[in-house]
């Protein structure tokens, strides 16, 4: 818990690679988010041959839809969703050079392959504490998708967002090393 | 008959969807406390210690609970001494929706057709509301917004009566498995068993409504819920699922008479932020 590393967003397949899972790390910078219906909208986009306006090289996801900012506000209540829901679309986007991933969850095993190849990591926020993450938003607008509402493809910037790396660019999860610890028999 | 005006429906839904999004109710508030004293592992305890500072933050009445302010589940125990006037009940309940959802600024999350279009209504509604006629003329309202994360991770299984206690203990056990990190735990169990089919479903969210931590007033069903709830924490899955001694905050079984050939049973999951509020009219 001591150890907090500070890590600032877009990041390099090198500074990917130096994380393991367990890691707890302090995110900065600049991140999106994007969720079911924005993943929707972005592969059938490149699936047309069109650009996004989203630039993925060394990106970070944030699988978040907040709740409406208040006046005064950057920004609502926001915290992850699940997932497992954007697995299909991942490895696509993984292609195209996004290096990061916020959410909860276990992930796909292509999920992972394609993040082991790609040197990709897979970050954790705390389900339910949205209130608490709001305070790390400085600023939020809207890029793409506005008719989505809270789906919306938003650009976010950061500070220091407490995150777990749950999977690591060797495929390392935390998901299975902590509940192996603690479970007693698994029945 | 008693007049039970719809505007004061609405009113009454908006204040309690408000209360329910910005304030945990103090049934979750004790279960997390003990659950941090109890909880074993360092990390997990320290997402104890973030949920608890964040129902803190949450309750100054500007930052919901979690992102996901949930469908609107409403409860309604209607009196059958007393008549809506001058409107609909389920209009009145979804405008009461609407409104909490626009003045207290909560997510708005449904869409209006699943399959084909998913277009957010904009507005939360239509709410999901279940009525039962009671005696008396008062009208209760609970309002329970619930999350998806959670809700995705429920199961319903037609077991045969022959499955008994262990076909349902297998059942919830390998529910909570499966569902792992994915609905936020630390978890409280809706179990609802009997009935029917549709019915047994909400049975297993009203269950979730019993404060977490109470025990069923049939004492079998008690013995149960404490077996299950020993059980579903030797799981080891652990707050946010980073491993751990608690994985649930309580386990609440609800049940009613069946069929000959069927034991229904409906495993409703709730994340951390198991959101209820009543209020009587």
């Amino acid at each position: 818990m001591e150890e907090c590393r500070r890590l600032s967003a877009p990041f390099l397949e090198k500074e990917a690679s130096n994380l393991r899972a367990g890691d707890e790390i302090l995110l900065s910078g600049v991140i999106y988010t994007a969720r079911d219906a924005a993943h929707k909208r972005m592969s059938d986009a490149l699936a047309r041959g069109e650009k996004l306006k989203v630039d993925l090289a060394g990106a970070v996801i944030f699988y978040a839809g907040p709740s409406p900012a208040r006046p005064g506000e950057p920004m609502g209540s926001i915290g992850p969703t699940t997932s497992y829901r954007m697995d299909p679309y991942t490895p696509m986007l993984l292609e195209l050079g996004v290096k990061g991933m916020i959410g909860k969850g276990e992930r796909a095993e292509d999920v992972v392959a394609s993040m082991k190849k790609n040197g990709a990591v897979y970050l954790g926020a705390t389900g339910g504490i949205a209130a608490l993450l709001a305070r790390t938003i400085v600023s939020s607008r809207v890029l793409d998708y506005e008719d989505l509402g809270p789906e919306a493809l938003r650009e976010l910037e950061i500070r220091d967002m407490p995150l777990v790396v749950l999977i690591d660019s060797l495929g390392s999860s935390m998901y299975r090393e902590g509940p192996a610890k603690f479970g007693k028999s698994g029945k | 008959m008693r007049e039970v005006p719809a505007s004061k429906i609405t009113e009454t839904v908006e204040r309690l969807f408000i209360e329910a999004n910005y304030h945990l109710p103090p049934d979750m508030v004790s279960v997390l406390e003990r659950g941090e004293q109890e909880e074993q592992n360092p990390v997990a305890r320290s997402v104890f210690r973030t949920i608890l500072e964040n129902r803190l933050v949450a309750s100054e009445g500007r930052f919901p609970l979690c992102q996901d302010c949930g469908m609107a589940v409403v409860f309604i125990d209607m009196g059958q001494e007393a008549a809506v006037t001058g409107g609909n009940l389920e209009d009145a309940v979804n405008e009461g929706v609407r409104r909490a959802y626009d003045k207290g600024y909560l997510r708005k999350s449904i869409v209006g057709e699943p399959l084909f279009e998913r277009k957010n209504t904009g507005d939360n509604t239509p709410a999901i509301i279940h009525v039962r006629v009671v005696h008396g003329d008062r009208v209760t309202i609970t309002a329970a917004p619930k999350g998806a994360g959670s809700e995705n991770m429920s199961a319903l299984a037609m077991l045969p009566p022959a499955a008994g206690p262990e076909g349902l203990e297998r059942f919830v056990l390998d529910t909570v498995r499966k569902a792992g990190p994915n609905p936020c735990p630390p978890i409280v169990v809706g179990i609802g068993v009997g009935s029917d089919f549709e019915g047994v479903a909400e049975l297993a969210k009203r269950a979730l409504l019993r404060p977490a931590g109470s025990s069923g007033s049939h004492p079998k069903y008690a013995a149960l819920e404490a077996e299950l709830l020993r059980k579903i924490n030797e799981l080891g899955i652990g707050a946010a699922g980073y491993g751990g001694t608690v994985t649930a905050l309580g386990v609440n079984i609800e049940w009613a008479p069946t069929h000959i050939a069927c034991m229904p049973v409906a495993v409703n999951l709730c994340c951390h932020a198991n959101r209820h509020c009543s209020a009587e009219i």
